[in-house]
């Protein structure tokens, strides 16, 4: 007798797969309705940064090298005020066995699946995750399944998407294609239950403390080379694991008063569960697109506490715009020699204008690179979009827009950052808890939980918990 | 050329939700289509046109039922063409380079 396997019926039965799928049982870390111990989370299913070293050393992963941009930063110097222009380093993390730093984050996943005794793993994503995981996978002798979103209802794939198919195929992986929408997620949970397979997921303990050694990485070579941690990390922002992850490594090796700076490229205005917008995105991610909505609500992952909770280590939060992450990639390649892959550049985006502004004697760090390829890449996006009938010229980067025209521009001096309110974020995510649960009152509990979550206090959570009452919104 | 054998690497296609049965809350363009699914593996039928409903083996190991749309599919993205706004961009930066050495 077969279990149903209608939506609804598979959807009810989400968090019974959840649970047998990553071996955590959540409730274990809840402390009511709204609130729940984050760092008991991290460190009785993480493992100890130790731990993680040896891990990850086993399959290659990390030890990427630190590059100091210099001829970046001789241009930002030429361009900037007298005494000003900080150095600029970029962590190479396309020399990860699959190409981005994602290898740290699959790298425990695949351990701990393999420790627990799974056959396989499944993960859902479109990014460099699932040629992560596939790497991973193929090292340890698991099976994988990735579950891509590439194709709109005319059966058009992503450039992007279809080369990370691709390489996950070479890895040996299974890849499930699908058209555009959210139901990926019954798509996925159907596979897990069919198959057994551990749940690789971007957002589980392990996802996130893969990302660690990242951080500390960063923090202990520039210590170690220029005797002092760096004064920025400039790290891309989507679901905020790489924030996340990143930040509490650099604090975990010390480097407390490090700026913590995200960058999504600003995608404003397109749906991302809309099949015509689907194919006016020249970025899959680390963009505003999924940036916004998880830093407001990182509960929307497919496991059903976040361990990504991008607001509890967000100093500054900006927006680049496509044509200037274009721009930066051609630059990377043809004054420092190195050939990455678009979206992986979109903190370099970020980097060059905040460097503008820093005295020449301050450090920032770029977080990552990505590898480059067939679909990833400059030529393959662009021509792509003017397929999509996206227009794509050279101009004033401040007249990009997003789904209808990439303007590349015309100067460095034109490179700008946009800085988002993070106390509107901060504010809107704890409109989404209150909303989350039945509220009624806060317990000083909850109250603490959320100024933890939100990097607030307890006045700024119960200001925005009066101008909730008093409009209905904040 | 068009028939596929046992053993062929093939691409099948399946259709996972109706546009009536997509999700609540999906944009309206969504939910007007299909959730579609498409899948590779090895032919488990002893024939197959496209348009045929057949099984396949996947890479793994599991079997997967749709209709076949392709036979040994090739990889379709690429560079894509060179864009010249780019192209331009190296030779400009570099002479400001070298004028800020003097």
């Amino acid at each position: 007798m077969g279990r149903d396997l209608s939506y609804q019926a598979v959807m009810a039965r989400k968090n019974e797969i959840m649970r047998r799928s990553t071996g955590i049982d959540y409730e274990e870390f809840s402390r009511g309705p709204l609130a729940f111990d984050y760092e008991l989370m991290m460190e009785k299913t993480g493992y100890s940064l130790h731990e993680v070293r040896r891990i990850q050393a086993e399959t290659n992963v990390g030890r990427t090298p630190l590059i100091e941009l210099k001829n970046i930063t001789r241009l930002v110097r030429a361009l900037a005020d007298p005494g000003k222009g900080a150095r600029i380093f970029v962590k190479d993390e396309a020399a990860n066995p699959s190409g981005s730093f994602k290898a740290r984050r699959a790298a425990l996943s695949v351990y701990e699946a393999r420790r627990k005794g799974y056959r396989g793993v499944i993960s859902a994503t479109s990014g460099n995750y699932g040629a992560a995981v596939a790497s991973q996978a193929a090292m340890r002798g698991l099976d994988c399944i990735v579950v891509q979103e590439v194709f709109d209802s005319r059966g058009r794939g992503q450039p992007e998407i279809l080369e990370k198919g691709r390489k996950c195929e070479a890895y040996g992986a299974e890849v499930v294609q699908l058209t555009v929408g959210p139901e990926l997620f019954y798509v996925f949970l159907l596979l897990l239950e069919e198959t057994g397979f551990f749940n690789a997921s971007l957002y589980t303990p392990f996802g996130i403390a893969g990302i660690e050694t990242l951080g500390t990485e960063i923090a202990e070579e520039v210590l170690d080379r220029e005797g002092k941690y760096p004064e920025a990390v400039v790290i891309t922002h989507a679901g905020g694991g790489n924030v996340t992850g990143a930040a509490r490594g650099l604090k975990k090796a010390g480097a407390d008063a490090t700026l913590i700076v995200g960058v999504s490229v600003d995608l404003s205005g397109l749906h991302m569960a809309s099949d015509k917008d689907f194919n006016r995105k020249s970025f899959t991610t680390g963009h505003t697109g999924f940036g916004v909505p998880f830093a407001t609500w990182p509960d929307r992952a497919d496991v059903p506490r976040n361990a990504a909770r991008a607001l509890r280590y967000l100093d500054r939060y900006v927006t680049v715009t496509q044509g200037e992450v274009f721009y930066v990639t051609e630059m990377l390649a043809v004054l420092e020699g190195l050939e990455r892959g678009p979206a992986g550049n979109t903190s370099l985006a970020a980097a060059i204008p905040l460097a503008k502004e820093m005295p020449q004697d301050a450090i920032v760090v770029v977080q990552e690179t990505e590898y480059t390829g067939a679909g990833k890449h400059p030529g393959a996006q662009l021509t792509f979009a003017r397929e999509m009938g996206v227009e794509v010229g050279r101009g004033d980067p401040r007249e990009n827009r997003p789904g209808r025209a990439i303007v590349i521009p015309e100067s460095p001096e034109q490179l700008k950052v946009e800085d988002v309110d993070l106390n509107r974020l901060r504010r809107s995510y704890i409109r989404n808890a209150l909303e989350s649960v039945n509220w009624k009152k806060l317990t000083s509990e909850e109250i603490h939980f959320l100024a933890q979550e939100t990097n607030t206090n307890h006045d700024f959570v119960e200001r925005a918990l009066r101008e909730y009452v008093s409009t209905g919104k904040s | 050329m068009n028939k596929a054998v046992r053993g062929d690497w093939v691409q099948i296609h399946r259709i996972v939700l109706e546009a009536g049965q997509r999700a609540a809350g999906v944009p309206e363009d969504t939910a007007r289509v299909p959730l579609e699914l498409r899948a590779k593996g090895f032919l488990l039928d002893e024939e197959g046109v496209p348009g045929q409903e057949v099984r396949v083996r996947t890479v793994i190991g599991r079997e997967v039922r749709g209709t076949l749309i392709s036979i040994n599919p090739s990889y379709p993205h690429d560079f894509g063409r060179p864009v010249p706004e780019l192209l331009a961009v190296g030779p400009q930066l570099r002479k400001m380079l070298r004028e800020a050495d003097g």
